[in-house]
């Protein structure tokens, strides 16, 4: 171990940094330069996923999904999808002639795309402090594996594959139908040309395919997804990200359902403006839960499971459905610390330092001896891989909570996800569709007080309360 | 669903005990809301060890049944050869396995069914939620049998399925397990080592493993040289993908993992609980001699980990080698007792310091968490910890106490009570099916943070959950 000797004998202060309430030992001004980091490290070098299987198997909904889940668990992430570079250096897709083996042309023009993209993962890396690109593309032939290997190892990154392979001819029609009509290739043609024309590119490549060989690749690290994740072979984990990204694979699947979220009723301190606490619906609440119990009966779902968090505007709520449904610590509204049941008034009077750091960073900000939504996401994580486990389920959580539920469903970044709108007494039903997610929202018209606050135009420490007061909603 | 529409919302309680919302009636609670509980299986799950001897099926068995259980899953395992054991008294040699030897085979059959039999009871009679059947199960035959006495009794089945060629493993398995093994007190080292070696042989021709095609309706995880590579078949539930996810996260490379507490706190000497204090000068000493202790182990690549609390960060410090900053390795939230001395809140919260010596283990401070919770704050850092090799973990009182409990293998009821001393470190080194436990106490003087469980427990009456 290397032992990095402290020559002073005296041990140092420390602070508590204002925004992330992380104590960090007292450097000056270098706070930059302290020893302990905040967040679990994932990954020491930085990681390329790459694709395999041929077209249709799903790999650019893994690619997608996959780079969604891994940045909204904080680790930065992008994809690279080698058709699209294609799409940009041919600008016309005439017909799957052009993935024949023997165009030459279009040859060198199909490994100037990976190579222009293994480029630009580089570039992520070195210059844009990436951890992991998900290389996508079919990289079907061992020879293409063998080039992104080298490149890695040149480079000091760390490969894990992931193969896609399935021969059922229905789930590869589904596939098809799902993303490859409404793709940029096929924008001008009728489905049935288009459905012969892809079926033919598939052919182009199945000659050349080589599986990942489980003999001949043994030092590789991969995991090969059998039949849409009937069954799956790992092969050799390196560290804590394959692991997380093995243990996410095996828990998504691709059955139609849909995922509504909604808040409590309307709660007694909501209508006082404060934020936090443990109180029960007002009267206009309970109309919202008896609204919602009619609200998910018209939707005739089928084995739907209902979830709430442990507090009891959330379970009240959950009772006038008259289901049983299940209670998750886990989704108990962000936790305010000292502020619990304040008015923004107060906390702006108070702790106008603290109200001040919140508006500067939300996402990161931390509550004094409470949470910020990056200690929320954290959290969560366990209810997002439950969800994807499950088919039709309703969550009946809180603000915070269910802005960060849905940044995860709707791809928003963090600096997005705390001013997301989440009001009270509607309903977002979620359908996972092609490569996203529909939402629908359902205002079910029971008046409630409107709990978002906008970022205001001043978030200096120093700003008169007016200006930072000045995005809070009416309250009693 | 049901199509209940209720006019009157059910009034809500608060179960005094675990802080849960639930409904009720008169002021009593009506019904066992479901909590959140780790395994939704509806139905019992039998797991099924597979393999020849020698390939870690009953350390698996083990782990995963003290791991399950940690996390709240009501579990057991059930291992055949103790029930050979305790039918054949003696053992004589390998030739009770010889394939041709109809009287052994004959017991073999009594001792499985004996041991299905228990398992049908502890997951229908006695609360079981899974039962780990750890024994070869290495025909398709004997394999077969097993499925339909599940489907019978309506329990799912995952086998895992653990194969290994590699002669070395399998010998310091041999010299690990086989050798302390009842079946072998009175022989020597190459005797043992032998006889086994021929007990491996009876079962390897009649050895059927799980067939991509054949078994490919069958629910199940091969793992492949202890570890490197898994087959994964079939996963039904959120159970069966917990316990694959745990399968793939542990190994048998050695090391040892060091949990210690922080140093003695200006809090921890004003008798008060929780809060964010720094170190007292007794704390900072420990530091000092923490350091000097861990460069004394000589242990090569070692993590340190600690929690966002000041105390502990403190302590880290000293160590001048870098660490992380897990936040849910914080210490136990006391909600509104933050800060109080017992005595306040014998004073302020009589009935809540009742409860808490009632059921210590599920009592939740009022806005703050119960060591349940705690256990499933933790579970990623143990993961992660099974990950990981040479790791020191400095931490609070409550959290070590369920860290302990983990390696341990200590229940519910104990754990809240494990004696977890302020500047003392205990080093946890895996051998054979457990953990050596050696502690290690820096002789600096600090405040006793421990209360016993107290004899009377509350002039109250009992409070049902």
């Amino acid at each position: 171990m290397a032992l990095t000797i402290n020559t002073s004998t005296e041990q140092k202060k420390l602070t508590q940094t204002p925004l992330l309430k992380i104590w960090v030992p007292w450097m000056g001004c270098n706070l930059n330069r302290r020893r302990g980091s905040s967040v679990p490290q994932f990954c020491n070098s930085p990681t390329m996923i790459v694709m395999v299987g041929l077209p249709a198997r799903g790999k650019t909904y893994i690619s997608k999904k996959l780079t969604r889940y891994l940045n909204w668990i904080g680790v930065p992430t992008k994809m690279f999808n080698v058709g699209q570079y294609r799409r940009e250096a041919v600008k016309i897709y005439k017909n799957f002639e052009f993935f024949k083996t023997d165009n030459e042309e279009a040859m060198r023009i199909r490994k100037a795309c990976a190579s222009a993209a293994l480029k630009d993962v580089s570039a992520y890396f070195s210059k844009e402090q990436g951890q992991v690109a998900v290389f996508d593309a079919t990289n079907t032939t061992r020879e293409r594996r063998a080039v992104i290997n080298s490149f890695a190892k040149e480079k000091g990154y760390k490969v894990f594959f992931v193969e896609s392979i399935c021969d059922d001819p229905e789930i590869i029609a589904e596939n098809i139908k799902q993303v490859k009509f409404g793709s940029p290739d096929y924008v001008d043609r009728d489905i049935d040309d288009a459905m012969e024309d892809f079926v033919q590119r598939i052919e182009c490549y199945k000659a050349n395919y080589k599986s990942i060989d489980d003999e001949k690749d043994r030092k590789l690290s991969y995991i090969k997804i059998f039949d849409v994740g009937s069954r799956y072979l790992v092969n050799r984990v390196q560290d804590h990200i394959q692991s997380r990204i093995v243990y996410y694979l095996m828990n998504i699947h691709v059955t139609p359902r849909s995922i509504y979220l909604s808040r409590h009723g309307e709660s007694e301190l909501n209508l006082l403006g404060r934020i936090g606490g443990d109180s029960g619906l007002s009267p206009r609440g309970q109309k919202y839960a008896n609204a919602l119990a009619t609200f998910i009966k018209g939707q005739k779902i089928s084995d739907l499971k209902v979830w709430t968090s442990h507090m009891k505007r959330t379970i009240q709520t959950a009772e006038a459905l008259g289901v049983p449904y299940e209670q998750w610590k886990a989704l108990n509204e962000i936790d305010a610390g000292v502020c619990e049941e304040l008015t923004y008034e107060e906390i702006q009077e108070n702790l106008p330092e603290e109200f001040a750091l919140r508006d500067q960073d939300k996402y990161r900000y931390r509550y004094p001896k409470g949470e910020s939504y990056e200690d929320l996401v954290h959290r969560l994580e366990p209810v997002i891989m439950e969800l994807e486990r499950q088919e039709n389920v309703l969550v009946v959580c809180h603000q915070a909570v269910m802005r960060c539920l849905l940044a995860y469903f709707l791809d928003k970044p963090a600096d997005e996800l705390p001013y997301l709108r989440c009001p009270l007494h509607t309903v977002l039903k979620l359908t996972p569709i092609a490569y996203g997610c529909k939402v629908e929202p359902f205002f079910l018209n029971i008046e409630a007080v409107n709990t978002h606050r906008e970022r205001p135009g001043n978030v200096d420490v120093n700003r008169n309360p007016d200006e930072a007061l000045q995005t809070v909603p009416d309250h009693i | 669903m049901e199509d209940k529409t209720p006019s009157i919302p059910r009034e809500l309680t608060q179960n005094p005990l675990k802080k849960i919302w639930m409904p009720c009636k008169n002021g009593l609670p009506e019904k066992h809301i479901s909590q959140r509980k780790v395994c939704m299986t509806n139905c019992p799950t039998l797991i099924v060890t597979v393999g020849l001897p020698a390939r870690g099926k009953t350390y698996i068995s083990k782990k995963l049944t003290r791991y399950l259980n940690w996390i709240g899953v009501p579990t057991r395992e059930f291992n055949v050869g103790q029930y050979r054991r305790e039918c054949m008294k003696i053992y004589k040699s390998f030739e009770f396995f010889r394939p041709d030897n109809e009287e052994g085979l004959k017991i073999r059959r009594q001792c499985a069914s004996a041991a299905l039999n228990d398992v049908r009871q502890y997951l229908t009679e006695q609360g079981g939620q899974v039962a780990v059947f750890d024994a070869t199960n290495t025909t398709r035959e004997r394999r077969e049998t097993i499925i339909q006495f599940a489907e019978q009794n309506g329990f799912k089945v995952f086998f895992v399925e653990s194969v290994c060629e590699d002669p070395d493993v399998i010998q310091e398995n041999i010299v690990q397990v086989k050798l302390g093994s009842p079946d072998y007190t009175n022989c020597n080292t190459e005797e043992a080592v032998e006889d086994f070696m021929k007990r491996i042989k009876c079962y390897e021709n009649s050895y059927e493993t799980l067939d991509e095609v054949l078994d490919r309706d069958l629910s199940y995880i091969k793992i492949m040289d202890v570890g490197q590579r898994y087959l994964v078949n079939r996963v039904l539930d959120h159970i069966q993908s917990r316990i694959v996810y745990y399968l793939m996260n542990i190994h048998i490379t050695p090391r040892s993992i060091y949990l210690c507490r922080h140093g003695e706190s200006e809090l921890n000497v004003k008798g008060r609980i929780g809060g964010d204090s720094g170190l007292t000068p007794r704390g900072k000493e420990f530091g000092k001699k923490l350091s000097q202790f861990i460069k004394s182990q000589g242990i090569s690549d070692l993590k340190v980990w600690t929690s966002q609390m000041k105390r502990t960060i403190q302590t880290a410090e000293a160590l001048s080698v870098p660490y992380e900053q897990w936040k849910v390795l914080n210490e136990i939230d006391a909600g509104v007792c933050e800060e109080m001395m017992y005595e306040e809140i014998q004073d302020n919260y009589p009935l809540e310091f009742a409860l808490r010596d009632q059921d210590k283990y599920r009592y939740r401070y009022p806005k703050g968490e119960s060591y349940e919770d705690l256990v499933q704050r933790l579970e990623p850092v143990i993961m992660e910890l099974e990950r990981q090799e040479n790791v020191l973990v400095i931490c609070h009182q409550a959290v070590m106490r369920c860290l302990l409990a983990y390696f341990l293998d200590k229940t519910a009821e104990e754990l809240p009570y494990l004696k977890c001393p302020l500047h003392t470190v205990l080093k946890l080194t895996p051998v054979a099916y457990g953990c050596k436990v050696e502690s290690i106490c820096l002789n600096v003087d600090a405040v006793n943070t421990h209360r016993e469980r107290p004899e009377v427990v509350s002039r109250s009456p009992k409070i049902p959950d």
